[in-house]
């Protein structure tokens, strides 16, 4: 995985609460199995009409989302379906970060190991990017903190190991991977 | 002494291999991995990557039931799956299983289901252990007082990889049930209704404990509903206390402890139960007497009511009125009385042998109403042939349902079973979310009574109205 320690985007803001996974990739697209070229499928059927054309009035397809890597959703994104493919699709697209109040903890979890940043921000912070879409703000993984163009930066809370792998582009299974004696020691006691 | 410890911090404490500190979450060693062809291959895939093999094949059982036709022809009768990439799925998890040396249960066993009725089933599920499945109904199995949680397909990999998982521990949350359910009011009512009151996020962060009154009096079939659908309200997981309704399901069945082994693990699963004074980080009151039963009229699980209620009207909240507007309902209208195009009974809630009971008690004798379609999808290959000894399925063929081989089916448009787009479908599944059972399909999440009910009237019928009259 790339390393993150900054993501300085415009934001592309989807006010809805309770976005569940199957919004951000239909079962249907869940037949493959690979992780890659998900992107397209991202959001399908709120992006897409019947005949597979763009619909002119989601976000994703005007013009100012284009280029975008932060993500502003509703309160409780991520919730329902366990599908990996969500974190996927959204990276797969170009996103980097997603900002929200709360964040489903399956989500969340499956964010995290893929170098998709989810950060949980405050009632007042969240109501001021719900208001201003395409806001340029900085993600600092360094500093934990998420800069709004008012000048105002707020802290956002990550555990700490997770932060770890993703500031060093590692991933957690080499981690687990050296425990193996504690893991076998374990086995022993319990057999 | 030791201070009095929830049941969910006795199973938590039992699998710690490495402490969590502020730097790294636990190591927590898993004993029961269940997986399916939807969410491995990009697991087995890692494994390929890296090199590794998998550590533990003994305790990881595969299935395939998300991506799998229920058409019997498609099945057993040498028919080609109608989803070319579900049957490259099915084709990958067979190779995977055989490379990394794991047990499947495939297309054509006659164990074969969905994971989460497959695996009580077999009596792999049982109180204390730590479960897992790339899948988020993984709750389910700790309606045996196991600790279960659905995991994504890098965690998949983890397990496989070395039987282990890193996780923070969770907060916990006591749901106290009192009283009984009223006659016609069943498990699934009860869990809608404390989705309904707690909200879709309402648990998010916690692992809940159902107890009381109500609780106690329920089948484990009834158990393994209600904490199937604690994922929808946001929790990591949802647990009940292993007790002598639960050791009786397990007696006997094929890979439940036997003869002293079993003697041992009984006296280990009595003391599971949370201690007297043990203190959980949130709590909830429910009383279940006063529940009816619930049925769905918006997008998410929590947007749910009594179904003699009206609809409900939030000023002010677009995120409500679209909803509703993707439902075609509107507020302040009866739910009781919508017409229904398509009824699904089935799935990992609602897919067991005694929901299946419990539609045909209400079908027997009726046929489904004009131009409704009638799924009937058994949860497994053995609830389907119990169906078909006692006869439940010559009740849902005389009425007019469809009767199928097991799987997920309708609950997930992946499978090739779906509801047509603007259709209404009262479903015994778990998800109302949009274009969850299809695209544009408008789902109403019910009891198997109030399904059935339904099929028959063609209408969101009260299923007490049916049984009493």
């Amino acid at each position: 995985m790339t390393p993150i320690k900054k993501i300085h985007s415009r934001t592309v803001v989807m006010p809805s609460s309770n976005i569940d996974t199957d919004q951000i990739i239909p079962g249907r697209f869940l037949t493959t199995t690979t992780k890659q070229g998900l992107g397209k499928q991202l959001f399908a059927d709120w992006r897409y009409d019947a005949s597979g054309q763009p619909k002119p009035d989601f976000v994703l397809n005007q013009p100012a989302a284009q280029g975008c890597e932060v993500l502003v959703a509703g309160r409780n994104i991520g919730c329902g379906s366990s599908r990996e493919h969500a974190p996927w699709a959204l990276l797969d697209y170009g996103f980097r970060a997603v900002v929200s109040t709360e964040i489903a903890d399956i989500f969340r979890s499956n964010s995290l190991k893929n170098g998709l940043l989810p950060v949980i921000v405050d009632e007042t912070t969240h109501q001021w990017l719900l208001a201003n879409p395409g806001a340029q703000v900085t993600v600092d993984l360094e500093s934990c903190t998420l800069a709004l163009p008012t000048g105002v930066a707020v802290r956002f809370p990550i555990d700490a190991f997770s932060r770890y792998c993703l500031m060093n582009g590692v991933d957690e299974l080499g981690y687990l991977q050296s425990q193996e004696s504690a893991i076998a020691a374990y086995e022993r006691a319990r057999a | 002494m030791t201070s009095p410890k929830t049941m969910f911090e006795k199973v938590w404490d039992r699998h710690v291999v490495v402490p969590e500190t502020a730097d790294t979450p636990a190591v927590l060693f898993i004993d029961l991995h269940l997986t399916h062809e939807v969410t491995s291959p990009q697991a087995f895939q890692l494994l390929r990557e890296r090199g590794l093999k998998v550590r533990r094949p003994d305790l990881t059982l595969a299935t395939m039931d998300h991506s799998t036709p229920t058409r019997t022809s498609q099945v057993f009768g040498g028919e080609p799956i109608t989803i070319a990439s579900a049957a490259n799925q099915v084709r990958q998890l067979e190779k995977n299983c055989a490379e990394f040396g794991i047990e499947l249960l495939g297309l054509q066993d006659q164990r074969r289901g969905i994971v989460h009725i497959i695996g009580p089933e077999l009596g792999l599920t049982q109180p204390g252990k730590t479960i897992v499945c790339g899948d988020s109904h993984t709750s389910t199995h700790g309606a045996f007082g196991a600790l279960a949680f659905g995991i994504g397909s890098t965690e998949v990999g983890h397990v496989l990889a070395t039987q282990c998982l890193l996780q923070r521990r969770p907060k916990t949350l006591a749901i106290e049930i009192a009283n009984r359910l009223a006659p016609g009011v069943t498990a699934k009512d009860l869990i809608l209704a404390i989705i309904g009151k707690i909200g879709v996020a309402g648990g998010t962060g916690h692992v809940i404990e159902y107890r009381g009154a109500a609780i106690r009096a329920m089948d484990m079939e009834a158990r393994m509903t209600v904490c199937n659908m604690s994922i929808e309200a946001g929790a990591r997981a949802g647990m009940i206390a292993p007790d002598e309704t639960t050791f009786g399901y397990l007696s006997g069945k094929p890979r439940a402890p036997q003869g002293a082994a079993w003697d041992a693990a009984l006296a280990d699963w009595r003391a599971l139960p949370t201690d007297a004074g043990a203190r959980f980080d949130m709590n909830v009151d429910i009383d279940a007497a006063t529940l009816e039963p619930m049925i769905t009229y918006g997008t998410n699980p929590g947007m749910v009511v009594p179904i003699s209620a009206a609809i409900p009207s939030r000023a002010g909240d677009p995120v409500f009125d679209k909803a509703l507007a993707y439902m075609g309902l509107t507020a302040g209208e009866p739910i009781k009385g919508q017409p229904v195009n398509v009824v699904f009974l089935g799935s990992c809630t609602n897919g067991r042998i005694s929901d299946l009971r419990a539609a045909a008690e209400v079908l027997r004798g009726h046929k489904v109403a004009k131009g409704v379609h009638l799924l009937i999808v058994p949860g497994s290959q053995q609830v389907r042939r119990e169906a078909e000894q006692e006869g439940l399925d010559r009740i849902f063929i005389d009425a007019g349902a469809d009767w199928r081989e097991s799987g997920c089916s309708m609950c997930l448009g992946m499978n090739g079973d779906t509801v047509p787009k603007g259709e209404y479908s009262v479903s015994t599944s778990n998800r109302n979310f949009e274009g969850r059972q299809g695209v544009g399909a408008r789902t109403l999440l019910a009891s198997p009574l109030t399904a059935a009910a339904s099929a028959i009237r063609g209408r969101v019928t009260d299923p007490r109205d049916v049984l009493e009259g």
